[in-house]
């Protein structure tokens, strides 16, 4: 999309952003992109499995004398997408380094993308691991239920990656369209193993146990981050990209399972 | 007489309203249900059909309870052999004349090219033979009555029930149709009932009229007897005949406060009299000689009735009197006049109401 | 208004009320605008190829079959209780007309979920089900028709009342005049009475179950050839290459748009 007249196409997905919050049927779009241009809030679109981790952040931001953040969280290809229309955002947090590339590629990030963190693959396996899933090459055994990301989203990408450098080839009883879906069948009990980002097995902890695998080390996600161009509140983006990369960011992130670059 | 093919005393109590009319009907006879709206005539024909079932009383046919809520015993509509013309006869608009007629023998057990070849007769025998294919919206009025009547007749049913047959028709094709049905129900070897609120229909079609009023018969009887003698302002209404209640001591007949008629009869205790419209007389003024009956009243209403002109009376009793036109005009009719009413004793009929 | 202005009737469009011709004018360009944006985005230079893909076929005729087995699975189950609801008084009725509607109301995630929570491995009739029979319907092209008709149903339902309520019930009382047991009323004068109803509900039905996807991805997961419907194909293909998704939606709506009207065409028709 060409970047000539940004003006009324973010009027107009500001227009719609604000009727699907009206409606309450926001989910996944662009709510609470209505506020964004309200001084002293920064607006940020973060992937999906940094949900739990950047909401913490935020509020610490906020406690520590930050302007208010709203966040977006949703794929990270839809969060892009969202970008390149001229979503009104200021940051943009990414769990793959492709979907970032679109942004900058559209030209619609101010300065480069860093690297904030790193996510990588376990095998998430019901509470007390029952079937003594001990690695890849235990998913093949016969009778067993697993559940990958499909190969068109980040952590199915892994998931292959991973996989072929195992030599291992796995039947799946489904493909599914984000790693939220592949934990809540295990969640479930639906099956009894799925290929999950380790952040993802740990905000599960309850009922999920993680079994980390030699050959994870393969395929590992990079999380870049980037002001965007059209940032509303230039000054504030920076200031929450800063604190993400900071001592108390970083502790946070970590907490929640995520790999320092 | 032999045992009536229908036997029944049909009680349903209704959200206050009671129905509470015994009814028979031999084999080959036409009974008319005759009754304004409202009298219960199509709640008496639901609870015939089973379409309705009795709080009480019973009903049997042929000797066999089909309803007697006592015994509990019950028989449902599709099992009772009772046969019904709607009043606006509900041909299955999906099916031509021919399936609507041969739907009943199908459902009795033909098979489909008998019951076909039943419906055919059936429609041959009611004049629609060439228009068996046609479906209900493409029929008329009178021909949809037709195909209704074959269909109902073509499961041989013991009690045929006849809902307003030709209500839904107009003036013209009601007296042809009428006449027809006439011809089939003298062919029709079962009971038939008749539900009506016409007179004229009853009057033809039926061999006994059972009159009911607000769920209750009121009067039975050969349709010579109820139109001599209405029993309630509604036949007489429907007969054309003025009729008044009173107390009755040898030719006198106490009709109202200060007004007491001469008749013909002589009789003693409580009695109607009835007089036709035709026989009352209107002059302007207190009229001379020694007619006796004769009384002070108020124009009400004037409508052409035939040839004539009905004017409706008020004072000491309501009346009906039909006057020629040249008589109107001299009289100078108009509502609120006054006149004086005449009626002569050897016009007026007498008769017990005990 | 004819009589007095006979002329200007015969003028295309006279006597249609600007305050209907408007709304209804706003209407169709808010339905249709969508559609012209899918056309406008179509890569019609690599169509023909991007048909022929793997995958692209085996959607579209798995779409295709579940949709119609879930409209069947409806019609079984969903006209009696249409009838149900529209023909015989019982206690709880409107409780009971109310909870057809759950899956309208419900997000079809959340329908998934709970189908899953019943028919799943550790579901309440799932353990039972594999156990006795050994059926299992999550992950497989059974599960797929289960969804969608859970989803659907509410159409069909609500427009076959409808149609009920709207006919004549003493058709069916002539019908047991005529010695029709109650069954045999239904079937051939209370079924050909809202066979227009009943096909409008089960175009609705159909169609709905084409475009499920949330309860489908969510009970049935997602595998090509098994449980890889259309809309899931739409959605993943959305992920990675938007101009693939264009055309496997058009490739969808084509292909319903064309079975719809030529249904409709047949029920027009025929007499």
């Amino acid at each position: 999309m060409s970047a000539q007249r940004p003006r009324r196409v973010t009027a107009a997905v500001a227009v719609v952003a604000a009727l699907a919050f009206v409606v309450g049927c926001g989910g996944g779009s662009a709510s609470g992109g209505g506020s964004a241009g309200a001084a002293g809030t920064v607006t940020v679109f973060a992937a999906a499995s940094l949900t739990e981790a950047f909401t913490r952040l935020g509020r610490d931001f906020e406690a520590s004398g930050g302007t208010a953040v709203v966040f977006n969280f949703a794929g990270s290809a839809a969060l892009a997408a969202q970008v390149n229309q001229g979503a009104p955002a200021d940051v943009f947090a990414s769990a793959a380094t492709r979907n970032m590339a679109t942004v900058t590629g559209a030209g619609n990030a101010d300065g480069d993308p860093v690297v904030f963190v790193r996510n990588q693959l376990v095998v998430a396996v019901p509470k007390g691991n029952p079937q003594g899933v001990a690695g890849l090459a235990d998913l093949t055994r016969p009778g067993l239920k697993v559940a990958l990301c499909a190969e068109q989203v980040p952590c199915g990408a892994a998931a292959r990656t991973a996989l072929d450098a195992a030599s291992v080839a796995v039947t799946p009883v489904t493909l599914e369209r984000d790693v939220r879906g592949a934990l809540s069948k295990v969640r479930l009990g639906e099956v009894d193993a799925a290929l999950v980002y380790r952040t993802d097995a740990l905000a599960a902890a309850a009922e999920v146990t993680a079994v980390e695998f030699a050959e994870s080390a393969r395929a590992v996600n990079d999380y870049p981050i980037v002001v965007l161009r059209n940032a509303p509140n230039p000054g504030g983006a920076r200031a929450f990209v800063a604190y993400v990369r900071s001592e108390r960011g970083r502790a946070v992130l970590a907490g929640a399972g995520f790999r320092a670059p | 007489m032999s045992a009536p093919l229908l036997d029944a005393h049909l009680l349903v109590d209704r959200g206050g309203f009671r129905l509470d009319v015994p009814l028979c009907v031999a084999a080959g006879e036409v009974v008319a249900l005759l009754g304004p709206n409202g009298a219960g005539k199509t709640t008496a024909l639901r609870a015939l059909a089973g379409l309705l079932p009795l709080t009480d009383g019973h009903l049997a046919l042929g000797g066999v309870d089909l309803d007697r809520p006592s015994r509990r015993a019950w028989t449902p509509t599709e099992r009772r052999g009772v046969g019904v013309v709607f009043q606006d006869y509900l041909l299955f608009p999906h099916l031509s004349a021919l399936e609507n007629v041969a739907f009943g023998p199908r459902r009795h057990g033909a098979d489909r090219r008998a019951a076909r070849r039943s419906a055919h007769d059936w429609l041959a025998r009611v004049g629609m033979a060439e228009h068996a294919d046609r479906r209900p919206r493409q029929l008329s009025g009178g021909q949809a009555q037709r195909v209704a009547l074959a269909r109902a007749l073509a499961v041989e049913p013991a009690l045929l029930l006849l809902d307003e047959p030709l209500a839904a028709l107009d003036a013209r094709t009601r007296l042809d149709t009428r006449a027809e049905l006439h011809r089939h129900l003298a062919a029709y070897p079962g009971a038939t009932l008749l539900v009506t609120h016409d007179p004229l229909d009853a009057l033809v079609l039926a061999d006994r009229l059972v009159v009911v009023e607000e769920g209750r018969v009121v009067q039975e009887g050969d349709a010579a007897t109820v139109t001599a003698r209405p029993r309630t302002d509604y036949v007489a209404r429907l007969v054309g005949l003025n009729l008044h209640r009173g107390h009755a001591d040898g030719h006198l007949v106490r009709v109202a406060d200060g007004l007491t008629l001469t008749v013909a009869d002589r009789l003693d205790g409580d009695a109607f009299v009835a007089f036709r419209p035709s026989a009352v007389a209107l002059h302007p003024a207190r009229p001379e000689g020694s007619p006796r009956n004769t009384w002070a009243a108020t124009v009400a209403g004037v409508q052409r009735h035939g040839d004539n002109l009905r004017v409706r009376l008020d004072g000491p009793i309501g009346v009906a009197a039909d006057v020629t036109p040249p008589a109107a005009a001299q009289l100078r009719l108009a509502p609120g006049q006054p006149v004086w009413a005449a009626v002569k004793a050897a016009e007026t009929h007498a008769y017990p109401a005990g | 208004m004819t009589r007095t202005h006979g002329v200007r009737a015969r003028r295309r469009g006279a006597g249609v009320p600007v305050a209907l011709l408007l709304p209804a004018a706003l209407g169709l360009v808010f339905l249709v605008l969508p559609l012209v944006g899918l056309l406008a985005r179509t890569p019609w230079a690599t169509l023909p190829e991007r048909l022929a893909a793997p995958g692209v076929l085996t959607a579209l005729r798995l779409s295709l079959l579940t949709a119609t087995l879930a409209t069947l699975l409806c019609l079984l189950l969903g006209v009696p209780l249409a009838w149900l609801l529209a023909r015989v008084e019982f206690p709880g009725r409107r409780l009971v007309r109310a909870l057809v509607t759950v899956p309208l109301v419900l997000p079809p995630v959340v329908g998934g979920v709970a189908l899953l929570l019943v028919f799943g491995r550790r579901g309440l009739l799932g353990g039972w089900l594999d156990a006795t029979f050994g059926i299992t319907l999550p992950f497989t092209t059974a599960g797929v028709v289960l969804a969608e008709a859970f989803v659907a149903m509410p159409f069909l339902v609500i427009a076959v009342e409808g149609a009920l309520r709207g006919t004549d019930g003493r058709y069916e009382e002539a019908a047991a005049t005529l010695g029709a047991g109650r069954w045999t009323t239904f079937t051939h004068v209370t079924l050909p009475l809202v066979a227009p109803g009943l096909a409008a509900g089960a175009v609705l039905c159909w169609a709905r179950a084409l475009g499920e996807f949330g309860a489908t991805i969510t009970f049935a997961g997602n595998y090509p050839g098994r449980t890889q419907t259309m809309p899931l194909a739409v959605y993943l293909a959305l992920e990675t290459d938007v101009q693939a998704a264009v055309v496997l939606s058009l490739v969808l709506l084509t292909v319903s748009v064309a079975i719809l009207a030529g249904l409709r065409d047949r029920w027009i028709t025929s007499p």
